[in-house]
């Protein structure tokens, strides 16, 4: 059986499978119990599962993610929600000085299983530190899984499996995907493991590379794409750290060509890593150079201009159009 | 005192000079000349064999603290992080510990791992740089060092918060009831990390004891670059009490630490110990104090050393004889050889442990890197393996 949901609802009924099925799962964070957190992720989880186990922070981050590290290791599987990406900074130094490190201080005796789930990403209209892209900063620090889901029926999937790993995995959510489109989630159907990417669009031509927001953005490239004749390949990556580089590897043979999209700055970014690994596998099937499209090396801009700063479908297809022509 | 009108007192004026000697709120029951006195609040009844017992953990944490001291200067050792003077408030605070109780300690604090018993030649490896901590935190209920400054208070909390969780506060069971207590500096009172943590213990109400050694310096900046008021009265800021205990007094530290723990043990919250004591050795072994402080003061500081003064009291009142000391002396020895042929003896990583452990479920990333660094390594002959 088949349920219609948003990527915020099958965000909140992962959550609650979680709960449901492990009591040592708790949800911290500012806003997350009564108000169901700003985006409503954790909407109707404190009224049935309790305030010891759904728990309203005071707003402080790294409070609540350095409390979180305590009550991993008392036991318990700690979710984190920070409220929006741009206040993840304040936590910087407890998510990559304590939660990514202590189980190689520890020599594995001490484990971290903990979920620090981020509404990423822009494209909602809002002001400074709202709308910021920081998944390279964490995907640079060894100890850390991060990965990042674009559609409602990963968002479902996707945050429990994150939840019952071992390891701290930063959870990016694209916040401007959360209600936007509807999908069928059907249960019984067995998701793919957490750290794979997945072919989304089969193609020919050229490999487009997406996570998170820009997913839907390059399956819209490729439909116009498809209307001028050209075929394209979309790979959703949906793990940053470790990158699952097999299926990106397998296209990219095939292509010959292979296009990187993100919202984050292109310097020093995800795309950075994806195009040298790309390089250094598939040099002999590359047609043309690894082409990157993302948010410009600017702080980002104020709202009424970010539609300019965020790749959009002509940057995608114009990037097409450069490596086709090589 | 000058006063602004409608805003208080000076604040300067109040933590001025005269605190000196830890002020008026100082819990004391042992003097420096090794006299008993007695407290309203915080008396204890001590036997004769735990006042022995206290001298004898006190002579060997300071024997820990001069062999490491000692074996850095020969090199064997990067760096050693200094506790000299500072063994009452240590030995205070970890007798006054229950087995299911919690540490959270900052680098120092060879004194507390000691009375958890760690062995103390674990303590060694971090500094001579061939492991992060080598004890299982969960063996003896005492964390890994934190080397980033005040980051454990807030872990601390965290784990009370779990305790809270599990049913294992005020049941009234002496076997059950746990706290946990987390151990930082005066530097570390500055940082926004432990001002969380005060908010989010008295929010929550956690069974945490944050015990502060203040011990004046934080490397070369004085106490009153750290705070305008007394350090204990930050506390009441927060919602929970706090108090200042003479932290070269290991009667009164153990007592004062012994009832806030007991108090969060039941159920009644965070508490701020403010331990007020000296460092009188370096930061670490890096740093050289001649440069920032007056002898002056050190040598103030010497005339209240923990150990003498128990000593003095011991003898004065017959309560130990030669053999006793002797004893001790001899078991001193005994663990100075133990950390200087063991410290030697601690072997170097292999180079491909550095792979260990990054993760619970290792990558395939570093799956790759690790066998091509071993396949690289193999191309010398098996020089490094």
């Amino acid at each position: 059986m088949s349920t219609k949901i948003t990527l915020a609802k099958g965000l909140n009924m992962g959550l609650r499978k979680a709960m449901e099925d492990d009591p040592k799962v708790l949800i911290m964070g500012e806003d997350v119990g009564k108000l169901g957190g700003v985006f409503r992720i954790t909407d109707g989880l404190q009224k049935d599962f309790g305030e010891d186990r759904v728990i309203d922070s005071p707003l402080a981050e790294s409070g609540i993610v350095g409390t979180a590290v305590g009550m991993a290791l008392r036991g318990y599987r700690p979710v984190v929600e920070i409220q929006f990406d741009g206040f993840v900074y304040p936590a910087y130094d407890q998510i990559v000085c304590q939660v990514a490190k202590m189980h190689y201080r520890s020599k594995g005796r001490s484990k971290m299983p903990m979920v620090i789930r981020i509404p990423f990403g822009g494209g909602i209209g809002a002001v400074e530190h709202h709308s910021e892209s920081p998944e390279a900063q964490f995907a640079h620090t060894p100890g850390l899984k991060v990965v990042a889901c674009s559609n409602p029926v990963d968002g479902y999937w996707m945050i429990q499996q994150a939840i019952a790993s071992d390891d701290p995995v930063i959870f990016l959510e694209p916040k401007r995907q959360y209600h936007a489109d509807k999908m069928d989630l059907d249960e019984s159907v067995q998701p793919e493991p957490l750290f794979t990417s997945r072919v989304v669009k089969q193609g020919t031509d050229a490999t487009v590379l997406a996570y998170g927001p820009m997913v839907k953005t390059a399956l819209k490239a490729a439909e116009a794409a498809a209307g001028e004749g050209k075929s394209l390949e979309v790979i959703d990556l949906r793990t940053l750290s470790p990158l699952d580089m097999g299926p990106v590897f397998e296209s990219v043979r095939r292509t010959g060509r292979a296009i990187i999209t993100h919202e984050a700055h292109v310097n020093l970014g995800m795309g950075a890593e994806v195009s040298a690994r790309i390089t250094e596998e598939c040099f002999y099937s590359l047609e043309a150079p690894v082409l990157r499209v993302g948010g410009f090396d600017t702080p980002y801009p104020a709202s009424r201009i970010e539609e300019d700063f965020l790749p959009d479908l002509d940057r995608v297809l114009d990037a097409v159009d450069r490596s086709l022509a090589y | 005192m000058t006063q602004q009108p409608g805003f208080g007192p000076d604040l300067v004026e109040v933590f001025g000079p005269s605190q000196r000697d830890g002020g008026p709120d100082l819990v004391q029951l042992l003097t420096p000349e090794g006299e008993r006195v007695h407290h309203p609040e915080f008396d204890h009844d001590f036997s004769a064999e735990d006042l022995r017992g206290f001298y004898r953990d006190m002579v060997l944490t300071r024997r820990i603290d001069t062999e490491a001291t000692a074996l850095q200067r020969h090199g064997e050792l990067g760096i050693w992080a200094q506790l000299l003077g500072q063994e009452a408030a240590q030995i205070g605070a970890g007798r006054a510990l229950r087995p299911q109780d919690y540490v959270f300690p900052t680098y120092r604090e060879h004194g507390v791992a000691y009375c958890r018993g760690v062995d103390p030649l674990n303590l060694l490896g971090l500094f001579r740089g061939v492991d992060h901590g080598a004890w299982n935190p969960n063996d003896n209920n005492f964390g890994l060092y934190t080397i980033v400054i005040g980051a454990q208070a807030l872990h601390a909390t965290g784990y009370a918060m779990g305790i809270q969780r599990d049913g294992d506060v005020g049941t009234g069971d002496p076997e059950r009831d746990a706290a946990v207590i987390a151990h930082f500096g005066d530097g570390a009172s500055s940082q926004g990390d432990v001002n969380e943590a005060f908010i989010f213990a008295a929010s929550y109400n956690a069974p945490v004891v944050f015990f502060c050694q203040n011990n004046q310096w934080a490397i070369s900046e004085p106490i009153e670059r750290q705070t305008r008021i007394p350090l204990y009265q930050r506390a009441l800021g927060f919602g929970f009490p706090g108090v200042r205990v003479d932290g070269n007094d290991v009667l009164a530290t153990y007592a004062v630490t012994q009832a806030a723990l007991q108090r969060a043990r039941d159920g009644q919250g965070p508490t701020l110990v403010e331990a007020y004591t000296y460092r009188m050795g370096a930061h670490t072994t890096t740093d050289d104090p001649t440069r920032y402080r007056l002898s002056d003061d050190v040598e103030h500081w010497k005339l209240k050393d923990p150990i003498a003064r128990v000593e003095v009291y011991l003898k004065r009142n017959g309560l130990a004889d030669d053999a006793f000391f002797d004893g001790v002396k001899q078991e001193a020895d005994e663990l100075g050889h133990h950390l200087r042929e063991g410290c030697k003896a601690l072997p170097d990583p292999k180079p491909m442990s550095m792979f260990d452990h990054v993760y619970a479920e290792e990558t395939e990333e570093l799956r790759v890197q690790r066998e091509g660094y071993a396949a690289y390594l193999e191309t010398f002959e098996g020089a490094h393996s």
